[in-house]
């Protein structure tokens, strides 16, 4: 009977530990906690991971000449950063590889939109296009890359026609799928309200596809740098991707890892600047329940 | 007798003989709507009961032009149905506002798609909103709101727009009892100010009663008119306990007396399909 709140005049005396600011203090201890438990835990299986693959490949566990060790490549990337490559300046090839995968990011979102909401919004135009777009979808999109250096040359357009396709399709079938599920019920609201086809289309539709949108740019970001990359495979003079291929050349795996390690922040980086452009544009949507780590 | 004169004498909505049939999935046409008849006259409150899937919905959509009869005439004011209407405004059963939009930003929504300006939007709307009760909720989200909160930005974003015709989908069937009570008085007030003619669909018999001037009870689908009862209770009505007086109780066990064998029917039929 003791560990039950009695009120006493106003004032409630509560038994020790179940007071509101013992209980919301106790849970901010927890998550504090808990989030402690899950940085060091994730630290600590990165140590192990390098540092296994650094034991293995120095005690010739692992062939080192084609696995390299985080070692060589940590120095190899601090040489890229501080020297460059014999062509140009690590920040140059980036700028470029960036060059090319945002301006084909770019066209293949504002087409893959335009060309999904038309398509969404009319039914003839889709019934006779899907299969066209169904054939064009079906073929790999790196088996392009050598043509389009042929039509477009070693420099910036090969790349950026790739990246263009890789990300087309993705953001053009996403935009078509969210005009397709937008609801009835509000769409008959606005054109009972008096909005125009193209006000609906405006105010209503693309603002319902929006986040089937913004799921496909989250993908297809990757997907352009892909293009970019695999571009400049194909041919370049500049660009991660040249630095890649030159390194592959020279057998200098410890560098072939490091321009991936450059590239992988890259997309992090772009990734963390998406999610919060969403945040702040999906401000009218309710939070998540389990909204896990930002 | 001039054109004009003829106009205003003419009802809000008037159904003649209409049929509407729809497409089953495998490809056979059924009817929906059989010989149906309505008149709403201007300023009137009928409430529309029925079985479940009887066709009550798409009696309303072939009034505001989104659906077209197979045969028959839909009029509106006097005139053949052509097009979405701008005097008619729809409440409906599912949430419909835009939830990317704020309260204040979906309530002038009707305004800026008709063209009005945007500070005269904007007055009106702050006006609508005071006039539910929402004054103060102006920039919230719909998904910041309650369910009857909710329902009371869907009344503003219709009623600012004027209608002379108002349609409503069960529109407070989704609340609970007692927060339904309160939008019946909402909606009953802010209707004594605009007078519009109003066909009220719902399946709650009570509902229908404590509103309406006029219930129709339909059939099972194919829907038809299977009666007509005037509600002669005078207003303006109390609704907190009407439903607990004698002659309201009185009035509903009669209108029962039609709609349950209706019911029946539907749900049996439902069973058999
Ligand atoms: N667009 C449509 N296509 C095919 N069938 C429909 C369509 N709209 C309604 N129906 C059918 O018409 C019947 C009546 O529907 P509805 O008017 O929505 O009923 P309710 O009275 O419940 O509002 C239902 O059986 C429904 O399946
Ligand atoms: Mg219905």
């Amino acid at each position: 009977m003791n560990n039950i709140a009695i009120g006493t005049g106003g004032s409630i005396l509560y038994a020790p530990g179940t007071s509101d600011a013992e209980i919301e203090a106790a849970a901010v201890a927890a998550a504090i906690r808990h989030n402690r438990l899950v940085i060091i835990w994730r630290l600590t299986i990165l140590a192990l991971l390098l540092g296994t693959w650094e034991v293995f490949a120095r005690t010739g566990i692992i062939d080192s000449f084609f696995y390299s060790y985080p070692s060589a490549i940590a120095a190899r990337l601090y040489e890229l950063i501080t020297e460059g490559t014999d062509e140009a300046s690590l920040w140059y090839h980036l700028y470029i590889t960036m060059e090319e995968a945002l301006i084909g990011f770019l066209f293949g979102s504002v087409f893959g939109v335009l060309f999904g909401v038309a398509l969404g919004r009319n039914k003839m135009a889709s019934d006779v296009l899907s299969v066209y777009i169904k054939v064009l979808n079906a073929i790999p999109r790196v088996v392009l890359a050598p043509i389009f250096i042929l039509l477009f040359g070693f420099g910036l357009w090969s790349k950026v026609a790739l990246s263009f396709v890789m990300v087309f399709f993705v953001v053009f079938s996403n935009a078509f799928q969210g005009v397709r599920e937008a609801d009835r019920a509000m769409i008959a609201n606005a054109q009972i309200l008096g909005a125009s086809k193209w006000a609906l289309t405006r105010d209503v539709i693309i603002p319902s596809a929006m986040s089937w949108i913004f799921a496909s740019l989250h993908i297809s970001f990757g997907f352009a740098i892909v293009g970019a990359i695999v571009g400049e495979f194909i041919g370049s003079r500049y660009g991660i991707g040249f630095i890649i291929q030159t390194a592959r050349g020279v057998h200098d795996t410890a560098e072939m890892y490091a321009a991936i390690v450059i590239i992988v922040i890259v997309v992090l980086g772009a990734e963390w600047i998406m999610t919060r452009i969403e945040e702040r544009l999906a401000r009218w949507r309710p939070p998540a329940l389990n909204d896990s780590n930002g | 007798m001039s054109a004009a004169s003829f106009h205003d004498a003419s009802p809000a909505i008037e159904l003649i003989n209409v049929n509407r049939r729809f497409l089953s999935p495998d490809g056979k046409s059924f009817a929906t709507l059989n010989e149906f008849n309505l008149s709403v006259a201007r300023g009137e409150f009928v409430a529309l009961v029925g079985p479940t899937g009887c066709g009550k919905s798409t009696t309303l959509n072939l009034i505001t032009g989104l659906g077209k009869p197979s045969s028959g005439e839909v009029r509106v004011m006097g005139q053949a149905v052509n097009g979405i209407d701008p005097r008619i405004g729809f409440v409906f059963q599912a949430d419909a506002l835009f939830p990317w939009r704020t309260v204040i930003d979906n309530v002038v929504a009707g305004p800026l798609f008709r063209g009005r300006s945007k500070t005269d939007a904007y007055a009106a709307g702050r006006d609508w909103l005071k006039r539910v009760g929402l004054g103060k909720f102006e920039h919230h989200f719909p998904h910041q709101l309650s369910g009857g909160m909710r329902k009371r930005v869907a009344l503003a974003q219709t009623f600012i727009n004027g209608p002379e015709i108002l349609l409503m989908d069960e529109p407070f069937s989704a609340l609970d009892a007692q927060t339904r009570v309160l939008m019946h008085e909402e909606l009953l007030n802010l209707w004594s100010t605009t007078k519009a003619a109003v066909v009220f669909v719902t399946h709650d018999l009570e509902e229908a009663i404590a509103l309406a001037d006029k219930v129709y009870v339909l059939t099972a689908r194919p829907a038809t008119v299977k009666a007509i009862h005037t509600i002669d209770i005078p207003r303006p009505r109390i609704l907190a306990d009407i439903r607990y007086q004698s002659h309201f109780i009185e009035i509903s066990k009669r209108i029962w007396q039609d709609l349950r064998e209706e019911v029946q029917f539907g749900a049996d039929a439902t069973e058999a399909a």
